[in-house]
Formats: structure tokens, sequence, C-alpha cells
């Protein structure tokens, strides 16, 4: 089972949000969630002073795999983000709670807090989700994006070129 | 869903494993990026057993390829000579794309797709007609490559000394037969290597001498992004039923001499290039930021076109694609990238060989 830890708060999808006691909250995505998403190779992120709505689409995380949207989990005004992610996506997969946090907001509305997930509902969340066979099939995260090349579908595998020499450079 | 011989190895080296085409597959074993940098600078071992290797026997395999396939099977004279071919439906469009092996003129080996088994054999099936000759598939057979600089010699330590020597002689794209065993100097990923079939009961014990050897296993997500370097097409992304081979970056795989072979989907393709040819398959390198991916709008000087195939190149650092756009179509376009038009470059559609760049970064 992923790291989830006790401190946090969390979305049903697979946000994190640290309270920061100062009306800010610092936002990334689980480790869980990176987990699914495999290899991030580019983020995008928010503006600093822009402002969005609870479950806005905030920002995308796009892996190797696929491209996926990240739901703001507050409203609020964005007043800082991870420059750091931007230069080396790969934190977000090494350290999804620390040096891998995406912004940070300016709550709208500190009550909204109360709305999300604790550590334990979030684990019984994903729980439920992986069900009995907990290695596979818990895809709905990088399900929700433009997913064309999930693996799943109808993907081939074939070989090389025919003659060789005959073909622009290959073997 | 279908396991593989190797299931509990996949298990065993921590596999992540998906559904692909009716099969439970690794996609990787911890990280795919590490995995794709893995067959790019050392050697990387995939399980393809999911793929369908069909033997054709008899005296009328070899005029039977010649009108089932587009390419020609005359063309190869060495036995264990291999050729990729497209097999065409009657207006030409892409029923799958397959390696056959040339063993003797009434002897060949091919492989296709997976995901296409079931439409490829009932098409061969309905061609058999009026030929001398039986079909075979060999389900059972596994299918291991083993790809990049150190492939070689790692697979060459594993083998008794006089296959060893055998396998060593394979000038590329061939294959030979040796024992048991099928090894072809072939691959998916533009590094060198060989692709092994052998039984299923050798399976486990192949995997494990190739892993005591060095060779770390490879998921297909590191199989996709490195075909994808390589500027290899990927059948029902980059070319499918309703294209034809001519937009599809697949016109030298075409013999149309001699004139008189009538194979499959000829006179739809020289329709198709007597009225011209309308689109092309190239190579884009996104200049600006983002990943691309495939479906993209990709908006060129003479119109609008689409990504096939897109990924992020580990080797490049950037976002690449195959697209299939207007003929007439310059050195540059946007893609539309959820809706940002984004800059990119085309190029000729092979980014990355034998773990180099070939396209100007």
């Amino acid at each position: 089972m992923s790291m989830i830890p006790k401190d946090l708060k969390y979305t049903a999808s697979h946000e994190w949000v640290r309270d920061n006691d100062d009306g800010t909250v610092t936002i990334g995505i689980t480790d869980h969630a990176q987990e699914l998403l495999g290899d991030l190779v580019h983020l995008e992120l928010p503006e600093v002073d822009s402002e969005y709505g609870l479950e806005d689409a905030i920002a995308v995380a796009e892996s190797v795999k696929a491209a996926s949207d990240i739901y703001a989990p507050v409203s609020g005004t964005v007043v800082e983000v991870n420059e750091g992610v931007l230069d080396a996506p790969e934190l977000v997969n090494s350290d999804a709670y620390g040096e891998g946090w995406l912004f940070t907001i300016r709550l709208d509305d500190e009550d909204e807090l109360q709305e999300l997930m604790d550590a334990s509902a979030y684990r019984a969340m994903l729980e439920e989700e992986s069900g009995e066979d907990g290695a596979e099939d818990d895809d709905d995260f990088d399900a929700e994006d433009e997913d064309e090349d999930g693996y799943d579908d109808d993907d081939h595998d074939e070989d090389d070129d025919g003659d060789n020499g005959n073909r622009k450079g290959r073997k | 869903m279908q396991q593989t011989a190797l299931h509990q190895r996949h298990l065993q080296a921590g596999a992540r494993m998906v559904d692909f085409a009716g099969w439970n597959m690794p996609i990787h074993y911890g990280s795919q990026l590490n995995e794709h940098k893995q067959v790019r600078s050392d050697a990387g071992l995939f399980d393809v057993s999911h793929m369908v290797i069909v033997d054709i026997h008899g005296p009328g395999a070899k005029s039977w390829l010649q009108q089932l396939l587009a390419n020609d099977v005359a063309r190869l004279t060495t036995p264990g000579k291999a050729l990729y071919s497209c097999m065409l439906n009657p207006e030409g469009g892409v029923i799958d794309d397959l390696i056959v092996y040339y063993r003797t003129d009434t002897c060949y080996r091919m492989v296709v797709n997976a995901a296409t088994r079931q439409q490829d054999l009932d098409w061969m099936q309905q061609q058999v007609a009026g030929f001398d000759l039986t079909l075979t598939e060999r389900t059972d057979l596994s299918m291991l490559a083993v790809q990049g600089p150190n492939a070689r010699a790692r697979v060459l330590s594993i083998l008794p000394p006089d296959q060893a020597a055998t396998a060593a002689s394979l000038q590329p794209f061939f294959g030979a037969g040796i024992g048991d065993w099928f090894i072809a100097s072939t691959g998916y990923t533009g590094e060198d290597g060989f692709e092994i079939m052998l039984p299923h009961a050798e399976a486990q014990k192949a995997w494990d001498a190739l892993l005591a050897a060095g060779v770390a296993p490879i998921g297909l997500g590191a199989r996709d992004t490195l075909r994808l370097e390589a500027g290899m097409n990927l059948y029902g992304h980059d070319m499918d039923q309703t294209t034809s081979p001519l937009v599809s970056g697949l016109a030298w795989t075409i013999a149309f001499e001699p004139e008189a072979r009538d194979f499959i989907g000829r006179s739809a393709l020289e329709a198709e290039k007597a009225a011209g040819v309308k689109q092309r398959l190239v190579g884009l390198v996104l200049e600006g930021k983002g990943v691309l991916r495939s479906h993209m709008r990709v908006v060129c000087s003479h119109g609008e076109g689409e990504t096939t195939s897109g990924t992020f190149s580990p080797t490049l650092g950037k976002a690449i694609a195959l697209a299939r756009i207007p003929v007439a179509s310059g050195d540059g376009c946007e893609v539309d990238i959820r809706g940002k038009l984004v800059p990119a470059r085309i190029v000729r559609p092979c980014f990355v060989r034998h773990g180099k760049a070939v396209v100007a970064l």
C-alpha cells in the first residue's frame, strides 16, 4: 500500500492538502497517484495570483504514459508554485509529499478543509477501489484524460523493418 | 485473461501488470524511464510471448505469400532472411504489419500482432483456398526480445558454444533455427539485439539465465517509447484497415515490381497513386513545452493533420510524435495540446538510432 501521511487531507481524485495554519494550504498528488501515473515528465502549474473554484482543473501532470488533470481541492488564490518540479518532474515520483509539492493556495473558505478526507478515509477508499486483486486495475486516475496509449487497448508490437538497407537508416 | 509462461517471473520482478490484447502483461517493473534508458545504454529483456507465430508449410507457401503480402517474399533467397510487410485488404488498408522469415521455398514463419490475432488468422484462412499449404499457429512457443548495445554479447554468453556461433553469425534481419529455438537478429527498439522463440518449458530458464547475465526486464511501456523514438509504426495507431501504407510511411514496404504480381490491395494502391497520394506520415519534434499524444490536431501550412502516436522521448528530452499530415507541408506546424497551439518541427520519422539522436535538437 502507498504511503499516506496522517497529517494531511485527501481528495477522491488523489490530491493531498497540507494545512499551513496561516490561511494557506500546500497541495500535491499522492504517492498512490504518482504510482499510477508512472514517471512524470512534464507539469503545467497554475499562475501565481490566479483564482480557482473548488474542483476546477488547476494543473496537468504528464507522465510517459498519460496526461492527467489535477483538480483544486479547495477554492482560493494561488500564492506560490513549485518551480523545482517544472525542471525536475521526477521529484513528484520520488518525494510526492515533500520536494514534489505543486502549489500553495490562499483559502477562500477554511470550512472547505472539513470536506476533505483524512488519512484513514483515503486509505479505506484506496482499499475499496483496489478490491481483492489489489495489484492491478486501480487505473481510474489515469483514465481521466486523453489516455489513448493506456495499454489496455489494441496496441501492437511488431518488429523492425523488412529489407535491411532499404530503409532510411535502419539496421 | 491469458498469461505467458513467464507470468510468475514478472510478478517476482515487481511488475505492474495490465490487460494488453487479452493478455496479462507487464507495463513496467518500477520505472518506465529507467527501463527505456537501460535498453538504450545496456541491455533489456522483453517478454513478447503474446505475439502470434504462424508457420506456413507446403509447396504453395511461396505463391500464397506473394498474393497475401504487399512486400514480395521472392526477394528472400537466403535461408533465414526476414522481410517486413503489410497484409492489405482489397481496399489497400492495412490488416496488419508483420515479419516473415524465409526458411525454404516451402517453409516460412510469420510473426503478427497479438491485438489483431483473430482477424489475421481469419483473413489468412480465407485466402488459403486453391493453395497447397498448411497454416500452424505456434501456441507452443514463447518469445523473448533482448535489445540494447550489450544485448548481443549477453545472449551469446548464455548459449552453448555451437549455438552461440550460429547466433553470432546472423546478419541483421536474419533468423536461424537452433534446435528447438529460433533466434533472429530483429527487434522493435532501434538497438542491436535478438528475438528468441523457444518452447514454453524453456522460457523461465532462459529468462533466469539472461537476468543472471545482467539483462534487465523491460515492460511494454518502454517498448512503446523505444519503438516510437526509433520511428517504427504501431499497428492500430499509425496505420489500420482504413489507411494505406502510402499514407503511413510504409511505401518502402510495397513491392510494385514485378508488375505481374497481383497481391491483395495492389489495384487500390495503384489507383491511390494515380490520383495522387494526399497525406504522409512524418515525425514531429515539439519545440514548446508539453507532451505529444495520439489524436492531437496538427495545423500545417496546407491544411490539418493528426498525430497517430506521441510521447515524451527520454533520449531527446522532448516530446515527439508520428503524425499524418497533408503531403504539401513545410518544415513547421503547430499541435493543438488541450486547446493551445504549440509549435513543432516536421522531421523524417526516425528520432533515435543506436542510442543517439538522429534529429537535430
